[in-house]
């Protein structure tokens, strides 16, 4: 299959994703979206040495992913391309920060290596959450919620807008690779030289698109807001969730809990 | 009732594209808008519908085709586009039956009701909530329709609804049209499919009313059709 076709699919999975049913995904998508941001931003605030305490964060994630069903394989997978990034923003720090930190079984283990690993596993913990509530949440549930809490009409529209037509444009790009590729036996991708009508081409026949589904969804009584039909009251389920959930996290943000029940442990 | 009085349209200064179109559609009739490539038949429904703008009057019912009245006009008129995948942008084909009904201030439980209506009208209860990407051509096409029935609209504008269908899902789509009690303007160039589900035909040439009346005599008149860069319908061609 064509890279572009694959990610076609890719991204259609996503609302796959979002479209199973399990406790998570039947959750109201503000209290998703809160807990998430709640979540994000307590495990970003962890200090750069705070390795045992941010571990407990895994909890969260790893819950979601029992819980809703959603495979690990799958987050991995989709996440392939931006975790090496994400993973590479602490690569340096070992180089800069070499003073001693702490002993493993006589092995000195520098604070640069630490904060390394701090940085790599918030980063981890953080996309993992973000694509949990993707994979749980239509983006029309997203907009929704986003909506309520008077984010602008115009920026959600756009948000949404924005993701129904990259599918339309890397359909435009699928078919014109095709074409291209069966005339071009043995090329690998589009020559240089061909570039530019490529691209233009590409333009033209996204907007002659984008024009013809703009003028249906005009025809349809659209006049500049998306009224979403799959919307749900929120109930107590969700408040209770959206209350206990962050308490939870603020709990381990604020106590390293690894560290209190390894002192359990050892009988400290 | 839809009324053409001396319409024009141009994308050219000098250029028609349409010119001088003249005719009355009375309700419940049941029209066949053919003509070859370029003859203007797509242009002709932008127009009806006021995505273009236009030289004369257009009337649907009491109101007059102009960006004041868009909205009394596009309550009224239901288009069905040839490319369905430009009909279908919402994930799932509830979620896109449910789109006008909604923007036309249903609440989601009419709005609901209004889509179950439409797919059990054309027997397409089981696609309610499959996803847009996942459902054949025929089925996109019959859920196309369902997203204007979902509106109600007093006329039903179809273009090209046989396009790139199989035989048999070209043959649903035809009863499909038939048992549909509205008044209807369809555009296409499979001529027996205008038989079967249209009782008076205009023929564009370009951009002009060639001929306008019954369905059976302008598509059994060989010499007009051939002059116009058309052929009998293949039942009448004895093959």
């Amino acid at each position: 299959m064509d890279k572009i076709e694959q990610a076609v699919l890719e991204l259609r999975e996503m609302d796959e994703l979002a479209a199973m049913r399990s406790p998570i995904h039947s959750l109201h998508p503000l209290t998703k979206l809160f807990t998430t941001i709640v979540y994000i931003f307590l495990t970003v605030s962890f200090y750069k040495y705070d390795l045992s305490g941010l571990i407990i964060m895994v909890l969260y994630p790893v819950l979601l992913f029992s819980i809703s069903g959603v495979s690990v394989k799958t987050c991995f997978y989709k996440l392939r391309i931006v975790l090496p990034l994400v993973c590479a923003v602490g690569l340096f720090n070992p180089l800069f920060d070499r003073a001693p930190l702490l002993s493993l079984g006589g092995l000195a283990v520098s604070g640069g290596v630490v904060s390394m690993i701090t940085l790599m596993l918030k980063g981890i913990f953080c996309l993992m959450a973000s694509f949990l509530l993707v994979a749980t949440t239509t983006i029309d549930a997203i907009c929704a919620a986003l909506r309520k809490v008077h984010v602008p009409a115009m920026i959600v529209t756009l948000l949404l807008l924005t993701y129904r037509y990259i599918t339309v444009l890397m359909d435009e790009v699928a078919v014109m690779t095709t074409a291209y590729k069966l005339r071009a036996p043995g090329q690998k991708g589009v020559h240089y030289k061909a570039w530019g009508s490529f691209l233009g081409q590409l333009l033209l026949r996204s907007m002659d698109r984008a024009e013809e589904l703009y003028a249906s969804m005009l025809l349809r009584g659209f006049r500049g807001e998306f009224h979403y039909a799959e919307g749900k009251r929120a109930d107590a389920r969700d408040y209770v969730t959206a209350l206990l959930v962050p308490a939870v996290l603020l709990f381990f943000r604020c106590y390293n809990v690894a560290m209190l029940f390894g002192g359990i442990a050892m009988g400290v | 009732m839809i009324c053409f009085e001396h319409v024009s349209f141009g994308y050219e200064k000098g250029k028609p594209v349409l010119e001088d179109l003249n005719f009355i559609l009375q309700d419940g009739e049941s029209v066949g808008l053919i003509g070859a490539n370029g003859a203007g038949k797509s242009t002709f429904m932008k127009v009806l519908l006021g995505l273009l703008p236009h030289e004369g009057t257009i009337l649907v019912d009491e109101y007059e085709v102009n960006t004041k009245n868009l909205k009394e006009i596009r309550r009224k008129l239901g288009f069905v586009l040839q490319n369905s995948d430009n009909q279908m942008f919402m994930p799932t084909v509830y979620e896109d039956i449910a789109f006008a009904p909604l923007n036309y201030g249903m609440t989601k439980q009419e709005a609901e009701e209004a889509a179950d209506t439409a797919l059990e009208k054309l027997g397409i209860t089981a696609l309610k909530h499959r996803h847009n990407h996942k459902i054949s051509g025929g089925e996109k096409r019959m859920a196309a329709i369902a997203t204007v029935l979902a509106m109600n609209p007093d006329v039903l504008l179809m273009d090209e609804p046989t396009s790139a269908l199989d035989p048999y899902n070209r043959r649903i789509i035809i009863n499909t049209i038939s048992s549909l009690e509205k008044t209807k303007i369809i555009t296409s160039h499979d001529l027996d499919m205008i038989m079967d589900t249209c009782q008076r035909v205009i023929l564009l040439s370009k951009g002009k009313i060639a001929a306008d009346g019954p369905a059976r005599d302008i598509l059994s008149n060989r010499e007009l059709l051939e002059a116009n860069r058309m052929e009998l319908p293949l039942r009448l061609q004895g093959i």
